[in-house]
């Protein structure tokens, strides 16, 4: 065991995967010499080469279609998107090539191809660095999608992307990127929680928080804050929001009768609304109450002087939490 | 002044971008009435059998064209993308490469399949609508055709880049070729490969057959500068060759390639040619284009002048040209059979290969659709 940031931790997951397949690829824009404006990849071109840790031309569209090419001829590229609001420039080529790909070639062609951006708000950027477009992604069929949210799931996830045949869009949340944690970087992978198993944060029995990415630090905070006052949450930690758990989640509010989803994202057509409706059908008589949403609102991200308001913190999931047994 | 006249004024020093190519940078080796003329840069020693081969597949992709056009008035195919006057740039084009080459073509390059040994009614799959793909471009070295404009280019340079990283660069090394058209170089994509290829210098060769209309659009909304000029910018060589002709697209596409495989990089091909067909069967050129600029073009036909050269120099008797007719005949006759037989995919299928592991929601869905339809049946027994 070692203590590792999450970046680091990934750092590690990534060395990891080029160590145990040559044709493992790292591509994108400062992934090398600077190691990534996170340092996400520091010093892997060092130890890779420059033929398989890749400084890209600036042009997020070609990362990702020239990753495509390499993924068609047996290569297993992980692209990095500097930030999350630089990702559009490269949506068309993810969404109407490698999304589609294995479907449309009635299985025959697999793309193996690692998306990582870093996401969501908290650490006082200028627009466009602190968005959560996950949805958009987990509205196309044919992506695997993925959000870290501690350095030891970092760790091991990063790598099942990696091995996964299928194309995985990895989020990860940047206001995380340097807390510490223990990683064992010793454990067997096969041993790992699978890629697309939600993961008990905290068990409880009187209602169920959803979550991922950066929100899992929130509201696990936010359990212990509801222990002290005598409410037992059960914090879940998603993982895979492509697909989505649902054994798991609907285990648990079947237990606990009531459910909020929290995450970064504008609430208006998110990922909460699709669990929501999801629970609905699959808990209707268990339910005590609808299934609440905690989310940024539903407009644009905001200057970062007002990100605190924006975002959704501890006392915005309790008080989502109170709502639920006012019915 | 219009705008348009305001935009001509301030590039007043560039070339138009389509009108008559200059003769010193229009490779060509057989000129529309059939004469064999020669090219410093590209000397082609080809047999008379070899110019017969390639007559024959100018013919019969033409007949695949005609029979799938005719196939999708009878209702039998959905849309079709004729590639009418393009016979040439692909035949001559997909002739220059050896079998180990990838090729990635847009969704009109049936005479590159052809030559890539693809059954042509493998290629109506899509047309019909059963399926978005009917071959496994590994067999073929020839991928899916790709519908949205110019993403391909991105995909054949990654492609490239990992014969790079596969140390098969050399003599007898492995090239990629894309094709697209003059409305594709205004994505961003198509630039983006651009730059890719020319900083990794990536053993790719965009083909780009310039038929001078992008559906409605003439190349004049495209570009201001001729297609092939827009190479030197991005770093590597760009030259224009007669698109309608098979023997100068055949001697520039092997040139290209050959330079490609052995590690000198990329290289754009402008084949200048035209779309005689509409855009595809749903579109109507009449309302875009005038009737002479057609004939005008006619004049130009790229199997016409083949024809007049086996002819003129007595390459091939008149047996030669029946039996192709019959040839023909039957590939077509094939064709219709085979395309109206082609049966429809089960309704399951749909959830067929979203994902290499198995997805329980898409799972879930597949089953309550299953029972759903089996409701039916049940009402029906």
């Amino acid at each position: 065991m070692t203590r590792l940031t999450l970046s680091k931790a990934l750092n590690e997951g990534l060395r990891k995967a080029l160590e145990d397949d040559p044709k493992v690829l790292i591509m994108g824009e400062d992934v090398g010499k600077l190691g990534g404006v996170f340092r996400v990849t520091d010093g892997l071109q060092k130890d890779f080469g420059e033929a398989r840790v890749v400084d890209t031309p600036l042009a997020e569209s070609g990362i990702v279609g020239t990753a495509i090419g390499l993924a068609l001829r047996g290569y297993r590229p992980v692209c990095e998107i500097q930030f999350d609001g630089f990702v559009f420039p490269a949506f068309d080529q993810i969404t109407t090539q490698l999304a589609k790909m294995r479907y449309r070639s009635r299985g025959l062609l697999s793309l193996p191809v690692v998306i990582r951006i870093p996401c969501g708000g908290g650490i006082g950027a200028v627009e466009h660095h602190s968005e959560s477009p996950e949805a958009l992604f987990t509205h196309t069929a044919g992506l695997r999608v993925v959000a870290c949210g501690d350095p030891a799931d970092a760790y091991a996830m990063i790598q099942l992307s990696v091995r996964s045949d299928d194309p995985v869009i990895f989020f990860e949340p940047k206001r995380r990127y340097w807390d510490r944690a223990e990683v064992d970087t010793s454990a067997d992978l096969t041993a790992a929680l699978p890629l697309h198993q939600a993961r008990t944060v905290v068990s409880g029995t009187d209602a169920t928080v959803l979550c991922y990415g950066p929100m899992v630090k929130t509201c696990a905070a936010a359990a212990l804050a509801a222990e002290k006052e005598g409410r037992s949450l059960e914090v879940i930690d998603l993982r895979s929001l492509a697909p989505l758990d649902i054994e798991t989640i609907v285990g648990s509010v079947r237990r606990t009768g009531r459910c909020v989803v929290a995450h970064e994202a504008p609430v208006t057509g998110a990922l909460g609304a699709e669990i929501a409706a999801r629970i609905t059908e699959e808990c209707f008589y268990q339910l005590e109450a609808p299934v609440l949403r905690v989310g940024a609102f539903s407009t644009p991200y905001p200057p970062s002087k007002l990100e605190e308001h924006y975002l959704p913190d501890l006392d915005r999931v309790l008080d989502a939490v109170d709502r639920t047994f006012g019915y | 002044m219009t705008v348009k006249d305001a935009g001509r004024a301030a590039s007043a020093d560039s070339l138009p971008p389509s009108g008559p190519p200059e003769s010193a940078e229009f490779i060509q080796l057989l000129t529309p009435e059939g004469e064999r003329v020669e090219h410093p840069d590209y000397p082609l020693d080809i047999s008379a059998e070899q110019v017969r081969t390639l007559y024959r597949d100018l013919v019969l992709v033409r007949r695949i064209d005609f029979e799938a056009i005719a196939l999708q008035r009878q209702g039998e195919l959905g849309i079709w993308a004729s590639l009418l006057g393009q016979e040439a740039a692909q035949v001559g084009s997909g002739r220059a490469l050896e079998p180990e080459d990838m090729a990635f073509p847009t969704y009109r390059e049936h005479g590159v399949a052809w030559c890539r040994g693809l059954d042509p009614v493998k290629l109506l799959e899509l047309f019909r609508g059963v399926s978005h793909g009917g071959w496994d471009p590994r067999e073929y070295n020839f991928h899916l055709y790709t519908i949205v404009i110019g993403s391909q280019t991105l995909h054949a340079t990654g492609y490239a880049m990992g014969i790079q990283r596969d140390g098969l660069l050399g003599e007898d090394g492995e090239a990629v070729i894309v094709y697209f058209g003059d409305g594709a170089t205004s994505q961003g994509d198509v630039n983006e490969a651009f730059i890719w290829a020319s900083v990794t210098n990536a053993p790719v060769v965009f083909f780009c057959q310039n038929n001078q209309w992008a559906i409605s659009e003439p190349l004049e909304r495209q570009s201001r500068v001729p297609l092939y000029r827009r190479a030197q910018g991005f770093g590597f060589p760009g030259v224009r060759v007669d698109g309608n002709d098979v023997l100068a697209c055949l001697a520039v596409t092997r040139k290209a390639m050959q330079a490609a495989r052995e590690g000198q990089g990329p290289t754009l091909i402008e084949a200048f040619t035209y779309r005689m067909g509409a855009h595809t069967t749903t579109d109507d050129p009449t309302r875009y284009r005038l009737a002479a600029e057609l004939e005008t073009w006619k004049l130009k036909d790229p199997i016409e002048r083949v024809k007049a050269y086996l002819v003129r120099n007595e390459l091939a008797d008149e047996k030669f040209f029946t039996d192709l007719d019959a040839e023909s005949d039957q590939l077509g006759a094939r064709i219709r059979r085979a395309c109206q037989q082609m049966p429809d995919p089960s309704p399951l299928s749909i959830f067929d290969n979203v994902y290499a592991e198995p997805d329980a929601l898409l799972e879930a869905e597949r089953e309550q659709y299953a029972a759903y339809l089996e409701t039916f049946e049940e009402a029906v027994r």
